[in-house]
């Protein structure tokens, strides 16, 4: 199966769909790729350029770095200039920058914070560093949250006392249903994140289409996978099949995966959230339970979050609504850069920003 | 940050497997997984093996793929 990557990229079979896209003779339509993973292949793989120009796609909140508000970044410096605190995190945090700095700009200036591909690694750091207290920067949606979730569980299991999260989790119904609703944002369906419905299954975006009125398709991250889901997605909005489909069922069953979904939920309850640039959305968000009080460091730490506020002049929130594009920003390109980042959307790899400004300048 | 890799279980132990993604082996938790199996295909996000991938399924979409004729104007 491994060789099944290949067939995803086969160059004649993408070259029909393009030709089929190509035919395109109806109104315009405008499609939204939620997912940040899927933002990156579609400009890796040149997507974009090969649309006729009536298929617009925008990208939507999808990158959780993106979406995670500054007093985040801010809480997690002021964990770091502790002297017996161990910050672990996935890499593209440490650019993203605060209120006054960033966690790069931090270990640079010695703090110890270290880059870690699973949450678990942030275990066998606690266990070697028991004069420490080590804190997992917890971001991430569906995906991501069930690891989190089992490295609490395992701290508990392993009798590990000096291992704590500091979450921002969020989850994506809530926020799809807010895009579905707010009158400036014109989008005709979405093309569904699909990793996030490897865990969370199906039933979520048929809510979606039944009362929300909006189309959509799952799908993978190969080149067929997203042409062949936007050729469905404008067949059925010209069609006028208000449904959602799996483009992606070799990965995506209808009930996810649920396993992963019990630990998460476990460990984590719904709770109102801040997205960056786009506000509080009521159960949009994820919070550990009481249960895990101990292992939650905005408790453990007792930390206060006193500035909502995102960087002034940045159009992020417009542009993970898919109200703007970057080049419409006036900090684009000019003090806002990958080397110089003002919001996260320029600092994550998976940032609409960040692509736009690696693949994007030359147009 | 929601990618994730696929890989084939070369090799399992109580709590994790070996998967080879494209002839590097990596170690991945099973405890998000139920049933895990050497030979499987997995997707491995965050160190965690998350999905079983199915092959009946994959082969299935490629035909689709192939099959694909036009967009349908209303």
């Amino acid at each position: 199966m491994n060789n099944l990557i290949d067939e995803f990229r086969n160059s004649e079979t993408a070259r029909k769909m393009v030709r089929i896209l190509s035919e395109y003779k109806g109104r315009p339509v405008n499609l939204m790729e939620v997912c940040g993973t899927h933002t990156m292949s579609i400009f890796r793989f040149g997507i974009r350029d090969v649309l006729p120009e009536s298929i617009r796609l925008l990208s939507g909140p999808g990158c959780p770095v993106c979406v995670t508000p500054n007093y985040f970044i801010d809480a997690a410096i002021e964990l770091a200039k502790m002297d017996d605190v161990i910050i672990t995190t996935f890499g593209d945090m440490m650019r993203v920058p605060g209120n006054g700095s960033s966690l790069l700009e931090q270990k640079a200036s010695g703090k110890d914070i270290r880059i870690v591909y699973s949450p678990l690694d942030s275990l066998k750091i606690a266990a070697n560093n028991p004069d420490k207290k080590v804190v997992f920067l917890s971001v991430g949606f569906e995906t991501t949250t069930p690891v989190s979730a089992l490295t609490v569980i395992k701290a508990k299991e392993e009798g590990i006392n000096n291992f704590y999260l500091l979450s921002a989790n969020k989850t994506m119904p809530e926020v799809l249903k807010t895009l579905c609703l707010d009158p400036e944002v014109n989008i005709d369906g979405f093309i569904y994140p699909g990793h996030v419905s490897v865990i969370t299954g199906t039933a979520m975006y048929d809510e979606i289409a039944e009362k929300y009125g909006m189309p959509g398709v799952i799908a993978g991250f190969e080149p067929l996978d997203i042409l062949h889901a936007i050729i469905r997605l404008v067949s059925n909005i010209m069609s006028g099949r208000v449904l959602s489909e799996n483009g992606y069922k070799r990965a995506v069953n209808p009930e996810g995966n649920p396993v992963a979904l019990a630990r998460l939920y476990e460990v984590f309850e719904p709770c109102d959230a801040r997205w960056r640039g786009i506000g509080l959305i009521p159960g949009s968000g994820l919070k550990m339970r009481d249960a895990y009080a101990d292992y939650d460091a905005w408790k453990a730490f007792d930390i206060k979050v006193l500035d909502h506020s995102d960087p002034k002049g940045c159009l992020c929130g417009e542009v993970l609504k898919g109200k703007r594009t970057p080049k419409e920003c006036k900090l684009f390109n000019t003090i806002c850069t990958p080397e110089n980042p003002v919001g996260a959307c320029m600092v994550s790899s998976e940032g609409t920003c960040a692509a736009y400004y690696k693949y994007d300048m030359k147009r | 940050m929601c990618l994730a890799i696929p890989g084939k279980v070369v090799k399992i132990t109580e709590k994790t497997c070996v998967v080879d993604i494209m002839g590097a082996e990596r170690e991945a938790s099973t405890e998000l997984l139920d049933g895990v199996k050497v030979g499987d295909y997995v997707l491995v996000h965050a160190g965690c093996a998350i999905q079983k991938m199915d092959e009946q399924e994959a082969l299935d979409t490629i035909r689709m793929f192939e099959e694909m004729k036009d967009i349908a104007h209303e």
